[in-house]
């Protein structure tokens, strides 16, 4: 748009843009600060924004004394395994629909989607004595089943979406080669769907590493993630605030970088295809 | 897109070399699939479906079933059917329209404060910014950060009547320090829960911002209107069905805040920040009461249901077109 006042325009957009932003990151900044301080310049007031004694004394502390390690390994075996189980499940069911449909697909997808629907705090008292029965409160493997159970809806729907994209025609001319369905999958459909493949897993990872529903009710300490020991901070009166920034810090880094990565395919996976 | 590039060279193949083999089998593969397709099509989907349905069957049944029942984990021996007692108790209890009331102000309050400063952060993202993709990442930042660290955050750096930022930037101003978790609970809770949810809506109205046709735009500007007038009659109607998604959405998630509560406050003083999500986890995994935290799982689904069947309607008309 070619205006008379561009330079003007951008200039006063641009600051206050960087404001606006600045503004909303400002409290993952703070934190990220705070947990470079020792736990007096935490809590001094006035607060110091820059010229503090740097240290990184918090981070050492937090793995020896809470054994963030041993959370952090549960929160990749939960996030990881619940997201690769609902693709391993959920592909045959994307490409069926999406390649193969039949009159009820749609119902099937819309029926799909609202199980998603169901809030987890109704079927909460259920799913609590199945797991005490089971033997299955505090595991991971109860956290990886009911996390995968919860994204199967949201995985289902964002590959059938990528899926349907894929031009037929492709497919028919590999057919008409001679390529059996096997070798179809393989060499011509897998290759086209590694970009949805992708930021599906990505999105879920996501969602399951901030789940802080079923994990704060079905987990204590074995099996207990990032989000549960973050909690576990909440309790004494919250007076070690360098070390909540630490482990914080630590908690959300990963995340936020695959997250940063996968902010296109959010919108698209997150409204089920209502908003592109 | 650019990845798929080479691929129509290869739809382009049965058109330069259309033998018989090859046309017979355009016409079998036309508008319905080959039976041994669609036979294996359904044997892909069976275990999908199959999972999602005693995902949602089974726990719902039990949850149904429970909620007739006088069961307490206390004293698991004396389970007795009761009808609808627990549901009258549930219903009846100050408890329920106290939170019913905070689960409604929440909801609404995020709903309100997301909406109306993601219009205008995402209108500002739209304007030429230099450096656009960076202020794009602080702003979606939040929507990244787990809910037990954001509140926590917020709670103690943030909201500390004493040591936090905010009563820091209070005393500056010669105000006095809001103590927020006992003044307002509720309100600080909202704060949290929007700073969460505002990336969600400002990233979805600006991805359908950018769809708006600029020619649309810019006719309307060389018809004389100016840029109120734009927004009012050109902009705000396009914005219409993302705002109506990411209201929907958002009460979905919104209904069932938990980890904010859960580690703030606990849903007190008294009952101030207790909502149905969190009064119900109290009664099933606080008091033990199965009986009565199952009659309030009833009502939360009934509750997300209307929600939920407004949204299911949105993107199935969205599924045809």
């Amino acid at each position: 748009m070619a205006r008379v006042a561009t330079t003007r325009r951008v200039a006063i957009s641009t600051i206050s843009a960087w404001l606006v932003g600045f503004l909303i990151f400002f409290p993952i900044l703070w934190m990220v600060l705070t947990s470079f301080k020792t736990e007096l310049e935490a809590f001094a007031v006035p607060p110091s924004f820059l010229f503090f004694h740097w240290t990184t004394e918090n981070y050492a502390t937090v793995q020896e004394r809470s054994d963030y390690v041993h959370h952090a390994i549960n929160s990749i075996i939960i996030a990881g395994g619940s997201t690769l189980i609902a693709l391993l499940i959920a592909i045959p069911a994307a490409w069926s629909m999406a390649f193969a449909p039949t009159k009820r697909t749609k119902d099937v997808l819309l029926w799909m989607l609202s199980t998603k629907m169901m809030p987890s705090v109704g079927v909460l008292v259920p799913i609590y004595l199945i797991w005490r029965d089971f033997g299955l409160l505090d595991s991971r493997i109860g956290l990886v089943i009911i996390l995968c159970l919860g994204n199967l809806p949201i995985v289902i729907w964002m590959l059938f979406t990528y899926f349907k994209e894929i031009p037929k025609d492709i497919l028919e001319a590999a057919r008409m080669d001679g390529a059996t369905i096997s070798r179809e999958l393989i060499y011509v459909l897998t290759p086209m769907a590694v970009p949805g493949l992708a930021s599906t897993l990505l999105l879920n990872l996501i969602l399951a590493w901030n789940e802080a529903f079923w994990t704060l009710n079905l987990s204590t300490l074995q099996a207990a993630p990032l989000t549960v020991f973050i909690a576990s901070y909440s309790s004494p009166e919250g007076l070690f605030w360098a070390k909540l920034s630490a482990a914080s810090t630590l908690a959300i880094a990963p995340i936020l970088v695959l997250g940063w990565f996968s902010q296109r395919q959010l919108v698209r996976g997150l409204t089920f295809g209502a908003v592109k | 897109m650019s990845a798929h590039a080479p691929e129509p060279n290869l739809a382009a193949i049965p058109h330069l070399a259309p033998d018989g083999r090859a046309s017979s089998q355009i016409t079998e593969a036309g508008p319905t699939a080959p039976r041994q397709m669609q036979l294996l099509a359904r044997a892909l989907l069976t275990p999908a479906v199959a999972l999602l349905f005693i995902w949602m069957i089974v726990p719902l049944a039990l949850t149904i079933y429970f909620s007739t029942l006088h069961y307490n984990l206390l004293d698991p021996e004396t389970q007795q059917f009761v009808g609808l007692e627990n549901f009258r108790y549930f219903l009846t209890d100050p408890a329920f329209l106290a939170s019913l009331q905070n689960t409604l102000v929440l909801v609404g309050s995020v709903l309100g404060l997301t909406i109306l400063l993601g219009i205008p952060v995402a209108l500002l993202l739209d304007q030429p910014v230099i450096g656009r993709s960076i202020v794009r990442l602080m702003v979606i930042a939040p929507f990244f950060v787990m809910p037990t660290v954001s509140a926590l955050i917020w709670k103690n750096l943030l909201m500390h009547p004493v040591s936090g930022l905010f009563a820091w930037i209070a005393k500056l101003f010669g105000a006095t320090p809001i103590d927020w978790f006992n003044d307002a609970p509720l309100f600080a809770i909202i704060l949290i829960v929007a700073w969460q949810w505002l990336p969600f809506a400002t990233l979805i109205l600006l991805t359908a911002l950018q769809s708006l046709d600029e020619e649309q735009k810019e006719a309307a500007e060389m018809d004389g209107a100016g840029a109120v007038s734009t927004f009012i009659y050109i902009t705000l109607p396009h914005l219409a069905r993302p705002i109506t998604v990411v209201i929907l959405i958002e009460t979905i998630f919104l209904l069932t805040v938990f980890a904010e509560i859960f580690v703030t406050t606990g849903g007190g003083p008294g009952l101030q920040t207790t909502n149905i999500a969190f009064l119900i986890y109290s009664q099933a995994l606080i008091q033990y009461d199965i009986g009565s935290a199952s009659a309030g799982g009833l009502v939360a689904v009934v509750i997300a249901n209307i929600v939920a069947f407004f949204l299911v309607r949105i993107v199935g008309r969205n599924l045809e077109a």
